[in-house]
């Protein structure tokens, strides 16, 4: 009775789990049949031709995820040194907690942020200025609006930031007092105490923290999908409006027909595999990152 | 008559910690600036990140706050029109959706998450390390998926139709991980002396986890509950296919309704009129206090219980 009522519970979860991922896989059948890989390679979106090739989504949600990962890993390690280790003392917690306070705003509010204040300034303001700078550069050329893979990328840099300061702050105020100790004590600089000595521990923690915010950066939704534009091409700008997977299933879902539907719920699976993995890998370097600190 | 000493021959571990001494010593301006350059380099990240972040919680603040009138909490929208262009409403349709909505999902969600966490931390095998990598990997999915999955299985297979139901199973799904794990972590706390008295009064399994470990673990239930509905509360993605829409305030679960998040994103996929464009910031303002009160007490809660347990 006891554990009967237990394994319910647990077999539920895993019914659901099966059922989910059944789902996806039967549901995008017709659109395998329909394009085979070519959803991988095709660079044309046409529902109405049948035409569902996917490379523009997945080089825009590769994109955006890179842009956002440029800025948000140095940042965000150094923040996170900052807090453990240069921040006074009376300061650490409170400033800890305000940082994974962050984690948990809604994307819907960094997606209206992004649309009502950034896109208009990036088109007014930070592009022109780019794109003089570089003498208009193929990344930075063709400012057209403020919508754009960058403004998206530049969102996810701010969403994914506090992911990357509070696992990575985890990870190096695990990294063994007695080592920085004796670095310092041989006569390294603080920075070299930092650098060959701390970094290099924490390396483990680290690079998980960085890949769960990839994670999380690949599958972002909402807030993507509100400034990114929805253009199914690829450009060669920055400042081109485009795509990702998962804002396209957000955005093209209501009116599609149902072998448009099934290829969406193919990018879904594709999506679904690719962040299953990264959480997985990212997962299981932060479990070896925390069980050293425990040894 | 001074006599002269041959000079006598260094011992070698000193040569060679006279030699590091002085290059150590010849390096040590330039590994200053160095250090110093890259903890300025640092400091500058971090007021970097933090400016961003106060701005945007200033941002809500100063945009959102003077929305909040008795209209906005107790009207419904309405589109302004020429000769009112202010006149946007309020927004009761989707506070009592959220709410409706969530109730659900916690009601649905806690009693799967809490006995799966229960198990997880009462027994070990292949299928349970599975099922505990499983949920691990599932709460960083895009939750959208969990809105397709509902859509085909609820929408499509057994056509409920667009409700607030079929999005309490949506976020159902997306929460029942987040507790396990907490409620894992809960059950794995309690002293195992505590059970092992209650065995020696003769008591079974079942009425040991019901009258001794969950009283015990309750405070980390509740952290972990807490957690998964901050998070539930301001997702939109999986709610965006099956909640529908709804104008009017809606306390039935099996109808269409739409909740905080989506009435934000509503507005943006309408196209905002200038009133709407500032009314959303108010609703982000309520719906970041929401989830940051939901936030900020799981982790009082949890940071109390540390301290009890020292």
């Amino acid at each position: 009775m006891y554990w009967g009522v237990l394994y319910g519970a647990a077999i539920v979860f895993a019914f659901i789990c099966i059922a989910l991922l059944l789902t996806l896989v039967v549901q995008s059948l017709p659109a395998w049949r329909n394009s085979g890989l070519g959803l991988f390679t095709g660079s044309t979106w046409d529902p109405i031709n049948k035409q569902y090739g996917a490379l523009p989504l997945i080089v825009g949600t590769l994109e955006t995820a890179a842009i956002a990962l440029l800025f948000a890993v140095p940042i965000g390690i150094a923040v996170a040194l900052c807090i453990v280790h240069l921040l006074p003392a009376p300061l650490r917690t409170p400033f800890s907690s305000f940082v994974e306070m962050l984690a948990a705003v809604p994307s819907v509010v960094y997606g209206i942020v992004g649309l009502l204040l950034l896109a208009p300034w990036c088109q007014n303001v930070l592009y022109p200025w780019l794109n003089s700078v570089t003498h208009n550069f193929v990344l930075f050329s063709n400012v057209t609006s403020g919508y754009s893979t960058l403004l998206a990328g530049m969102v996810l840099f701010v969403m994914i930031l506090p992911t990357i300061m509070a696992l990575s702050r985890d990870a190096i105020a695990a990294v063994p007092k007695d080592q920085v100790e004796a670095a310092l004590s041989v006569g390294a600089t603080r920075w070299q105490t930092l650098y060959r000595v701390v970094l290099p521990d924490a390396r483990a923690g680290i690079t998980g923290a960085v890949t769960l915010a990839s994670a999380r950066a690949l599958g972002e939704t909402i807030a993507v999908s509100m400034v990114i534009g929805g253009a199914f091409g690829l450009s060669r700008s920055l400042f081109g409006q485009g795509n990702t997977i998962a804002a396209t299933i957000a955005t093209s879902w209501d009116d599609s027909t149902a072998l448009t539907k099934s290829a969406l719920v193919a990018l879904a699976l594709i999506l679904v595999v690719l962040t299953a993995f990264v959480n997985y890998v990212g997962r299981r370097l932060l479990a070896r990152s925390t069980q050293g600190a425990t040894l | 008559m001074t006599v002269e000493t041959p000079p006598l021959p260094m011992d070698p571990v000193l040569e060679r910690r006279a030699l590091v001494q002085a290059s150590a010593r010849q390096s040590l301006a330039r590994r200053t600036f160095i250090s110093r350059l890259m903890l300025g380099v640092c400091m500058f990240a971090l007021v970097l990140a933090s400016s961003i972040l106060v701005w945007i919680m200033y941002l809500l603040v100063s945009k959102g706050l003077h929305w909040w009138s008795v209209d906005f909490f107790t009207q419904v929208p309405t589109t302004p029109t020429v000769l009112h262009p202010n006149a946007v409403g309020g927004i009761s349709n989707a506070i009592v959706g959220s709410i409706v909505i969530d109730a659900f999902a916690i009601a649905m969600s806690v009693p799967i998450g809490v006995l799966g966490g229960l198990l997880l931390a009462e027994a070990d095998n292949l299928f349970l390390r599975i099922v505990r990598t499983t949920s691990e990997v599932m709460t960083g999915l895009p939750s959208i998926i969990f809105g397709l999955f509902v859509y085909e299985i609820l929408i499509i297979k057994y056509k409920i139709g667009f409700s607030g139901i079929a999005g309490s199973v949506a976020l159902c799904i997306l929460m029942i991980p987040i507790i396990m794990k907490g409620s894992e972590i809960a059950f794995r706390a309690v002293p195992s002396s505590l059970r092992e008295a209650g065995y020696s009064l003769g008591m079974s399994k079942g009425s040991v986890a019901r009258h001794v470990v969950t009283p015990t673990a309750t405070p980390g239930l509740l952290t972990a509950i807490l957690l998964a509905t901050s998070r539930a509360v301001g997702e939109t993605a999986p709610l965006l296919f099956v909640i529908g829409t709804t104008n009017i305030v809606q306390w039935n679960a099996p109808k269409a309704q739409i909740s905080l998040p989506q009435q934000i994103y509503t507005f943006f996929l309408d196209g905002y009129s200038p009133a709407q464009e500032q009314i959303v910031w108010g609703i982000a303002l309520l719906l970041v206090v929401v989830v940051l009160f939901l936030n900020m007490g799981s982790r009082l809660l949890s940071a109390f219980l540390q301290r009890e347990r020292h």
